[in-house]
């Protein structure tokens, strides 16, 4: 690896609970990457700014409080429309299994649940960028398949 | 590859901003070329200062205070931009850059089209600003931004890096930081054009205030203004923006500023050298002696 990837870790929305985000930031860290943490309660148009600012090559989202099914998508949507297509957005949390597909639909390509190894992801950041069109507006189908 | 990112910059365009500094870092684009085409970095008068750097140790409040410094700023339509810089781990080359946390005024959409807020790790680089935080400010300058605020690293006593980079240096210091001594001590606050002595609400503050203007006077030059700050509760911060804002060079540090340039411009020839990772490679398996890995590099006697 040349140059260090940076990776915005965000907290969207009203939600306390940032023990996991920091748990990935870290592995995140700990692995070669540049980890900008936004800190809590970000809103959409928030987080999108400091992805466009920061130069950011991938964007991770940690909900753990059920509204990830609103903010998740209107994160995508916002990227979108500043042109930000090439981002590679995945998401973690508590999300559960029957909430995932419409997300990955929106462009996120991995969601990660409790008890994720940290190396999986670490696995997705590497793989994602080998393929072609990961970006949350490139057109892909392809979605990371993750073990919890 | 065309650098077209480098016209979109020009025309505004933040994303292409930060994609033009993220070359810059990346050592794909050089400030040469990025200013051909950005245009020149603006004269300066000698009263008047483009770069600003903000240091201190960890935790004495630099990036809630910066926070509030931008928010006065902004207010009166000045645009700053800020490189707010983070340490790299000598391990691993990773990084968590936190300092956005603190700076909630970026996200007040009212203020933050004047603020541009960039996070840069140190990288390879020693101290408490790497070198190459000096190319992104010119070309920050060359885009229109007005002020350039580096924050650095949390500092030490003797990190005095920042003096190569920035026009004027403050130094925010906390309350309970020691005794009288400690402001006695050489170091970082000889070279400061300005203190702010942060968490004045706080027991302590007032008396280490105190003891640093009590060792500004048996100084020589101008005495630099020092400042009681409480950023937590937003008192003192306006006059604080208002004070940097004039602020004069303390003419105590000139030559030190140039020594830690010369220091900075050898370490980067260094560090860019395309032989570095095969000269610490052999060094650390003992292949080679520290005298033929600097002779080999290039930067150590032959300038």
């Amino acid at each position: 690896m040349s140059e260090p990837w940076r990776i915005v870790v965000a907290k969207p929305g009203l939600d306390g609970h940032d023990r996991g985000a920091k748990v990935v930031a870290r592995a995140l860290r700990d692995a070669g990457n540049e980890v900008i943490y936004t800190g809590l309660r970000r809103s959409a148009q928030q987080i999108v700014d400091t992805v466009r600012d920061e130069d950011a090559r991938f964007l991770g989202l940690s909900s753990l409080s059920g509204a990830h099914q609103h903010l998740f998508p209107k994160v995508c949507e916002l990227l979108k429309q500043q042109g930000l297509n090439d981002v590679i957005v995945f998401g973690g949390g508590i999300i559960p299994l029957d909430d995932r597909q419409p997300l990955y639909d929106c462009g996120i390509r991995a969601i990660f649940g409790p008890g994720t190894p940290t190396s999986e992801i670490l696995e997705f950041i590497e793989h994602s960028t080998q393929l072609e069109n990961t970006g949350v507006g490139q057109d892909s189908d392809w979605y990371w398949t993750s073990s919890s | 590859m065309a650098m077209e990112f480098l016209a979109q910059a020009k025309s505004g365009d933040r994303r292409s901003l930060a994609r033009t500094l993220s070359a810059l870092e990346n050592g794909t684009l050089d400030l040469e070329h990025a200013l051909s085409i950005l245009g020149p970095v603006p004269a300066l008068s000698e009263d008047n200062w483009h770069t600003l750097a903000i240091t201190g140790a960890p935790g004495v409040g630099k990036s809630c205070l910066l926070d509030g410094l931008l928010r006065s700023w902004a207010q009166e339509g000045i645009r700053v931009a800020v490189l707010a810089v983070d340490p790299s781990s000598p391990r691993t080359g990773g990084a968590l850059l936190g300092d956005r946390v603190r700076m909630t005024v970026v996200d007040d959409v009212n203020l933050n089209h004047l603020i541009y807020l960039r996070s840069v790790a140190t990288r390879k680089a020693s101290g408490s600003v790497p070198v190459i935080v000096g190319d992104m400010t010119k070309v920050l300058l060359a885009l229109g931004w007005q002020k350039v605020i580096i924050e650095t690293v949390g500092a030490g006593q003797s990190e005095v890096r920042c003096a190569a980079l920035a026009d004027r240096i403050v130094v925010v210091e906390g309350p309970a930081r020691g005794d009288g001594i400690q402001a006695e001590k050489a170091g970082l606050l000889e070279l400061a054009d300005a203190v702010l002595v942060n968490k004045s609400d706080l027991p302590g503050a007032e008396l280490h205030a105190d003891e640093i203007r009590e060792s500004f006077e048996l100084g020589v030059g101008n005495t630099p203004p020092v400042h009681l700050t409480s950023a937590l509760h937003s008192t003192g911060v306006q006059e604080a923006a208002e004070i940097l804002l004039n602020l004069s060079s303390s003419g105590r540090s000139n030559r030190a500023r140039w020594r830690e340039r010369l220091l900075a411009h050898h370490e980067r020839t260094i560090l860019e050298s395309p032989k570095l990772d095969e000269i610490l490679e052999k060094l650390a398996k003992g292949s080679i002696l520290l005298d033929e890995a600097l002779r080999s590099i290039g930067g150590s006697n032959d300038e």
